[in-house]
């Protein structure tokens, strides 16, 4: 069915020559503690063309499509899930201005994510409301043809990095239904009135920021209007689909690379004088480990081809972010289990997929926000007896 | 009807050591979490509190107590939010060799100060080539005249820094038979040729001292044999009834207080529209499997401390209860920390160091695996 093409062979090819080369376990250790981005390796990866592999290429994009940021994203967590996780949301939201934005926007902020001089952040959650983003009380109002924006985001990836944000913002208070009246904005980082700070420690990741950021009547020209006013929330959800179908590439990758040092292990590992692969147990182990990853390969690949032939919804989108976390998730809890005792160590490798998994698992939607999705998509509006 | 019957004492005993966590332990877990290790003197205090090695007779200066008080401190540590200070370790799964293998000399000299908190016991057991596989072990007790060496090395020993006394498992290189050749023997820290490795670093138990133990031709005295030579394999057997059963304490006092904490979060947050988690269908459905879950394991448990009390063979019955309550923490964690959403995946969710900490427990003191191999021995399939 996924008859990979030549150049998808290729871009395979040279993603894991890079990693090989480029990612350090003991640097992976060191900045989940420190907390520090890898900026030399992203830079590295731009110069290769590995940010934004699905920009167009007049903006210094790749000029290709989902399947290949798919492959990209998969290749990369695979070499490792923090790295990979990691220099794949180096541009995370852009596509908000790449889909909806204008010329100009698109000139101004694009080249800089795919050539690897900056990182971007979207801020569309809020304090104490979790996913949703239904009722926003970070507001912008428009004044003497600029905008100013007052409120708080939360969890806003890259946030202490990033050399803008996508912001979301209630533009019309009295809107019905209230998502009609919020609208994208483009906030420079080093405009004045924002306060940016980390959101704390976090069980894995570390090495991507996030950020709580207060927007303290941070004005903007209203050229930085994403799109139509009152537009907002429906970007949000086209955008949200496309960073879902992301993050179930990642998932795949992060099962991949902890299904490939499970099995370096089993056949390496010797107890009761052999190979623990010899183990019935263990072997079926590994046989629902590659059942698992099949499944999200599947489902992934399906998701990715969709989108790049324009039909792609949300709810396709969170199909395959569930199932490929959820197949992520059980893979490196098997993977730790089959490496023992080194398993739960930090210097083997699986131990961080484990933790990365997890926050792939929760980060962009638990599984009860997409049931709700794919529930909403296969069964309609219902309607209870009065 | 309660399985075990906790008396006035046990509930005195209990409200003693609840103020003395809160005051002693509580505060300084998160530095200990930090630093990697707790500081000695917390063990000393612990020790005049009276919470250590409970089980040791009076006349080696504990309090003879019977094993619901291990089962209290089992429980009761589990809201400390810290794995380095590991009572239940050092009481009820290290030092009962001594108390049911060793000599009248041996009781005499190191029960007392095991009770005081003076001495931190560690078991070495595990070996970077031998963990399921216990037979394959290497490290070699070469017996000669009244003293013996000592050769090898462990990893994964939980105490390894803060040991004093470690109870090593060696073989002696002269017998082919891994059963019949194995031993037990006390090791003092400061024997010659002994060294403390690093502290490993985990994926939780971060003040959990958990280290590798190196013994460089170390000469210990022959009366430091625990028990009969070559009965070392069979001495493990016959401890890992308990040892096995505080894992399963540990498991379900653990996934206890997560689902209590967590039915906790879900009724007092809200989504943007107000409606607290608590009254989403799918949540409530999740809380009470999870819930059932948790009911099943400590009933479970409970009967199995009943019955290890009374001094019933259940083997079978604790290596089940190792590997099921276990599993069944690890997925009542793991589960929480995806319905807390955003707010399951930050340190300061006690929640998420909980999921980190719990993950070891399908794996250390015989992985699962390993439980599911042994019990289908003794199941004759």
């Amino acid at each position: 069915m996924f008859e990979l093409n030549k150049s998808q062979k290729q871009i395979q090819k040279a993603v894991r020559s890079f990693a090989k080369g480029e990612f350090e376990k003991e640097l992976v250790l060191e900045l989940d503690r420190t907390g520090e981005y890898p900026f030399e390796i992203h830079a590295k990866a731009a110069e290769l063309g590995f940010i934004g592999i699905h920009y167009p290429e007049s903006y210094s994009g790749g000029g290709l499509g989902f399947v290949e940021q798919v492959l990209l994203a998969e290749e990369l967590c695979a070499a490792d899930s923090s790295f990979g996780i990691t220099l794949t949301m180096a541009g995370y939201g852009a596509e908000c201005i790449l889909r909806f934005g204008s010329d100009e926007q698109k000139e101004a902020y694009i080249p800089g994510i795919s050539e690897g001089r900056t990182l971007s952040g979207a801020a569309f959650t809020e304090p104490g409301n979790g996913y949703d983003i239904t009722k926003l009380s970070c507001v912008a109002v428009q004044k003497n043809g600029n905008y100013k924006i007052s409120g708080k985001k939360a969890g806003v990836v890259n946030g202490l990095n990033a050399g803008f944000y996508i912001v979301l913002c209630q533009t019309d208070l009295f809107a019905q239904p209230f998502t009609s009246g919020s609208s994208l904005f483009i906030v420079e980082a080093d405009s004045e009135g924002l306060i940016v700070e980390t959101s704390g420690e976090r069980l894995s990741l570390n090495m991507m920021s996030m950020a709580n950021i207060h927007f303290d009547n941070v004005e903007v020209p209203a050229s930085n209007l994403i799109g139509e006013l009152g537009k907002g929330y429906d970007y949000v959800q086209k955008f949200l689909a496309e960073s879902r179908l992301l993050a179930a590439a990642q998932a795949l990758g992060v099962a991949r690379g902890a299904y490939e040092r499970a099995m370096f292990h089993i056949k390496n590992r010797e107890q009761f004088n052999r190979p623990i692969g010899m183990f019935q147990a263990v072997r079926h182990k590994i046989a629902d480990m590659a059942t698992n990853i099949a499944l999200a390969r599947l489902v992934t690949y399906d998701a990715a081809e969709t989108f790049d032939k324009g039909v792609g919804d949300a709810a396709k989108a969170s199909i395959a972010k569930m199932a490929s976390c959820k197949a992520a998730m059980a893979v490196t809890d098997e993977a730790v289990q089959l490496l023992g005792g080194y398993g739960y160590m930090r210097e083997y490798e699986v131990e961080h997929f484990y933790r990365d998994a997890k926050m792939l698992e929760i980060r962009d939607g638990n599984q009860y926000l997409h049931k709700d999705i794919i529930a909403d998509a296969e069964i309609g509006k219902l309607k209870a007896k009065k | 009807m309660n399985i075990l019957n906790y008396t006035d004492e046990h509930q005195a005993f209990r409200k003693r050591l609840r103020e003395f966590i809160a005051t002693q332990v509580v505060p300084n877990a998160k530095q200990w979490e930090t630093d990697h290790f707790v500081p000695r003197e917390v063990w000393r205090k612990m020790g005049e509190g009276g919470f250590l090695c409970t089980g040791v007779s009076k006349e080696y200066g504990g309090m003879g107590g019977d094993f619901v008080y291990s089962s209290i401190v089992c429980e009761e540590m589990a809201s400390s939010m810290q794995t380095g200070l590991a009572p239940t370790l050092h009481s009820d799964v290290v030092v009962p060799y001594i108390t049911e293998y060793g000599s009248e000399a041996q009781k005499k000299k190191y029960l007392p100060r095991c009770v005081s908190g003076e001495i931190i016991t560690a078991i070495a057991m595990t070996e970077p080539d031998a963990g399921s596989d216990l037979t394959s072990m290497r490290t070699t007790a070469v017996e000669q005249g009244d003293h013996v060496i000592i050769s090898g090395s462990k990893t994964f020993i939980s105490c390894g820094i803060h040991c004093d006394l470690a109870v090593v498992a060696a073989r002696n290189p002269e017998i082919d038979d891994p059963y019949m050749g194995m031993s037990l023997y006390l090791l003092e820290a400061d024997t010659p040729g002994f060294e403390k490795g690093k502290k490993l670093d985990k994926m939780g138990w971060n003040s959990q001292d958990t280290a590798e133990l190196f013994f460089n031709n170390c000469k210990i005295p022959i009366e430091n044999r625990l028990g009969d030579k070559g009965m070392g394999f069979l001495m493990l057997m016959g401890k890992l009834q308990q040892e096995r059963l505080c894992c399963s304490m540990g498991a379900v006092y653990g996934a206890e207080m997560c689902v209590n904490g967590l039915m906790d979060y879900c009724k007092r947050t809200t989504d943007a529209s107000d409606k607290p988690l608590s009254k989403f269908q799918a949540i409530q459905f999740a809380l009470v499997e999870m819930a059932t879950e948790v009911k099943l394991g400590r009933t479970f448990l409970d009967k199995l401390i009943a019955d290890h009390m009374e001094g019933l063979d259940v083997k079978v019955e604790t290596s089940m209860a190792k590997y099921w309550t276990t599993e069944m923490a690890n997925r009542v964690l793991g589960k929480s920390l995806e319905i807390m959403g955003e707010f399951g995946t930050y340190e300061n969710n006690p929640l998420v160091q909980g999921w980190r900490d719990m993950r070891v427990t399908s794996i250390f003191a015989g992985t699962n695996e390993i439980m599911k191999y042994i019990i289908s021995k003794l199941m004759r399939l």
